[in-house]
Formats: C-alpha cells, structure tokens, sequence
C-alpha cells in the first residue's frame, strides 16, 4: 500500500513509521467485515410493520466503494451478496444480482464523472439505493402493491440521510484499517 | 477528488488483462446471481438449508439483543408511566370499574358455556404450546416480512404451525433449522389468514398488505358490516390456527371490506408462544390432489 508522504519521515496519520508496520489482516478483514456486519445487523432489530431499517450491508459496501476507492475489487458483490442472501429474508440471488449490479453502475458512473466532490458520492448512493430498494421490492416475490411502494419510501429516506453518517464511519475504519503495529 | 486512475494502469499487459478479468468476474457474478434468483422464485424453499444454517449461527446476538430490547422498552414505559400518572390513574380507575362488571358478567357466561358444553358432550380443549420462545429478529430492511424465533427443530417446532404472542396471532412458521426458524408474519404481502368478527360469525380473509396494514375482504360480498374497532379472531377454517386468537382490529372502512391494524404487533411482543397446527388432518387433506384418496 502507497502512502504519501506528507514531509514528515517519521509520523503520518497511521502512527509513527519507525519499526512499525500495517498489519494485513486489519488491512484485508475490516472493510469485509464491517460490510458482513452491515449485513447481520438490520435482523437484529424489531421493525415489524413496515421495512424501516435501511439495507446496512449495502450502504457499508457502497460506502467503502465510494469512500477507498480501489481495495474493494469490482466483482465484490458476489461473495458478499452471497452472505447477505443467507441473512436477509429476500429471496437467495437477490443480493448477489443486484450487489453486483451496484458495483458495475458505481464504475460507470466513476467512468463518466471522475472528478468528484462528497455531494456527487452522495448522490450516487442514492441513486444506487434507490435501484436497490425498488429491484428488491419488485424482485422479493411478494405480492406488489400501492402501499408497499409507499412503505418504501421512509426507508429509503432514512437510507440517504444515514448514507453521510455511514460514509465518515467508513472513514474512520479506513483509518484503523491502515494503523500501524511494532514490527519485531 | 479525483480517484486513483486504475482503469489505466500504463504498458502493463497483465495489470490491463487484471482489469478486464475483473470486468468479467462482475458481470459473470451479475448473472449467476439472476440465475439463482430465477430459481429461487421459482422454489422459494430451494436455498433454505444453507440460509437456516446462516440463521443459527446468528441467534444467539440475536437472543441478547431481544433481551436488551425488552428492558430497553420496559425503562422506557416506565417513565412515561411517571409522566402522565395523575390523569390516567383517574382514567384508569374508571376502567376498572367497568372491567369488573364486565367480568362479572364474563364469568356468568363461562358458567353458562360451560354447563352447555356438558349438555353437548364437547371436550374442553386448551391447546399446549410446543415451545415459548423469543423473537430474536426480523428481515427489517426488506420488504417482505418475516420474523426470527430462537427455537427450532430441536425443540419440535416445524413448518405451518401457528405462533402466537400473548395479545394475539403473530404469524406461522415457514422453515425450520436447529435452533431457529422462520416465521411469516401477517403482515407480509403473501400472508392470507381466514378470520371472523368476534362478536358474530362474519368470516372475512385478513391479507397482508406489506405496508403494516391488514386487508380484510369479506366472503359474502354485499352492504359492507364493518365499521371501525371491530375486532377480528381466528375462524380456524384451514386448519392452521385455532379458533378465537386475536388478530386485527378495524381502523378504516373501504367499499368491500376495511384496513386493519394487526392487534399482535411483534415489535412489541417479546415472548411468543409456538403452538401444534390445530387441524393437522383437515391441513394435510388440503393439500391431498382431489383424484387421491384419503387417509391410509
């Protein structure tokens, strides 16, 4: 991993630089691991009359897609749309389909617009949620009605007001992720 | 900000074929997972093995955070009992009053219902719960709606039987692993309940409607009855659950029926109780082809 060098040899913002190292599985773990907690975690809340909870495994990834570019590579959304699909109750494929889908359309809209601010990462999300929560509404195999698209509306609401909230978050954890360690 | 610029990596033929395995990688990801889609709507019970196992492993932070929210919900109540004491201990004792005549005149109909019962011969039937059990979570980000129990196969629970909070029906087991199952709760789209209003014998079907709302429609179409607080209980036509569960509750009238408030919201219910499927016989005829014969 590059780090620049911002003049100071000793410090950066990972922790001094003498004898100290990143470590790999801090590296490697924290983003899938954090995206696999996304993933558990709206199953453990009680929200029982409308979908309120936002999809957390998506947003993480999104998050961490748009926050670090370039360590999630972009065929991601099959394994970990594949450990969402056991949790979440929609129907298994669901989230390696439209996870996957994620990804790609996140690299063609990077493709178009490659000089980007927070207010075109946020953007995107929203874009990208709204395509998730509709296809996953139209895909769950339920039965679709007018109150049902009208029940997603909260959440997704909900989805792009959490969406900056996640993204620091996802900051903060990048910044653990590259903590350095004393090498022996 | 501008992203580090990995679509051109430079002259590197194998960083650039990297690129393009990726690429490939996505969108052969993208398909199979159409493919698995397809397939499991196709057979929704396709996938259930490896999603029950995933389902046991996490139940036990699921049974903490029950328990966490529970008492999180008791502190909560109990401080907004403080708030409001003066007017509704007044309230309150008003209530009372009347419960006790009403259960007075309760009792006299159980004594009642109880003679006529031995004039007729009828057993008294209290149904045994198989197992009580925690709510330990919910599919809360997805539009469909199913619940977690923390009990499962090792304690005899199986798919179809009825799961009851103690206010009223909550929903019916679909699948089972070990130590967990999952319920369908009524209020998702593909939940279809026969019901029946408590003080006649009105039948009506309760539908989920997906947005917490239930559907009620009549069976015998004509001058809608309904009108708003009527109580809905289970009719137990079907065979699943037993009759005389509280289900729902009137709280908007429509042409051909109303929209109900479920009265067993699970987020509200801590402890549900999984009960036998009443009419196993009348259940399994159901789903017997009409060319087969029943029984042995």
């Amino acid at each position: 991993m590059r780090i620049q060098n911002r003049g100071a040899s000793r410090r950066d913002q990972y922790g001094s630089r003498i004898n100290r190292q990143h470590s790999m599985i801090l590296a490697i773990g924290i983003p899938y691991s954090s995206i696999l907690l996304g993933s558990i975690l709206p199953n453990l809340f009680i929200a029982s009359a409308v979908p309120i909870i936002p999809p957390l495994g998506l947003m993480m990834l999104v998050a961490w897609r748009l926050v670090r570019p370039g360590i999630l590579p972009i065929w991601v959304g099959f394994p970990l749309g594949l450990l969402d699909d056991l949790l979440s109750g929609h129907p298994f494929g669901n989230a390696i389909l439209l996870w996957s889908l994620a990804m790609i359309a996140i690299e063609a809209i990077e493709l178009r617009f490659p000089w980007r601010g927070f207010l075109q990462d946020w953007l995107t999300a929203a874009l990208v949620l709204a395509g998730y929560l509709f296809a996953a509404m139209l895909l769950s195999g339920g039965k679709i009605s007018g109150p049902v698209v009208l029940g997603l509306i909260p959440q997704y609401l909900l989805c792009v007001l959490l969406f900056p909230i996640i993204s620091r978050m996802v900051a903060r954890l990048d910044r653990l992720r590259l903590m350095r360690f004393k090498a022996i | 900000m501008a992203p580090p610029s990995k679509r051109r990596p430079g002259f590197s033929r194998r960083a650039q074929y990297g690129i393009f395995t990726g690429y490939v990688a996505a969108g052969i990801g993208a398909v199979l997972g159409a493919v698995l889609l397809g397939v499991s709507l196709w057979r929704p019970a396709s996938f259930s093995a490896p999603r029950t196992i995933a389902r046991d492993v996490v139940s036990p932070a699921g049974e903490v955070s029950a328990e966490l929210r529970s008492d999180g919900q008791g502190l909560i109540e109990s401080i907004r009992g403080y708030y409001r004491a003066g007017s509704q201990n007044t309230k309150l004792r008003r209530e009372i009053e009347l419960a006790r005549i009403h259960q007075a005149e309760a009792k006299a109909i159980q004594q009642e219902n109880k003679r006529l019962k031995a004039l007729l011969d009828l057993k008294e039937s209290s149904v045994a719960p198989i197992v009580v059990s925690r709510i330990v979570g919910s599919s809360a980000s997805s539009s469909r709606r199913f619940a977690y129990l923390g009990a499962g196969t090792d304690d005899g629970v199986s798919p179809g039987m009825a799961v009851r909070g103690p206010r009223g029906v909550v929903g019916r087991v679909l699948e089972t692993g070990g130590d967990s199952s999952r319920v369908l709760l009524l209020t998702d789209s593909q939940s279809v309940l026969p019901v029946r209003r408590a003080h006649d014998e009105l039948v009506a079907l309760a539908e989920g409607r997906g947005d917490g709302l239930l559907r009620i429609r009549l069976i015998n179409l004509g001058i809608n009855p309904l009108s708003i607080g009527d109580i809905f209980v289970t009719s137990g036509a079907g065979g699943y659950y037993r009759p005389g569960i509280a289900v729902a509750i009137v709280t908007e009238k429509t042409n051909d029926g109303a929209f109900a408030r479920i009265i067993s919201d699970p987020a509200a219910t801590d402890f549900v109780a999984v009960e036998p499927i009443w009419q196993p016989e009348a259940v399994s005829a159901a789903g017997t082809p009409i060319e087969e014969r029943l029984g042995e």
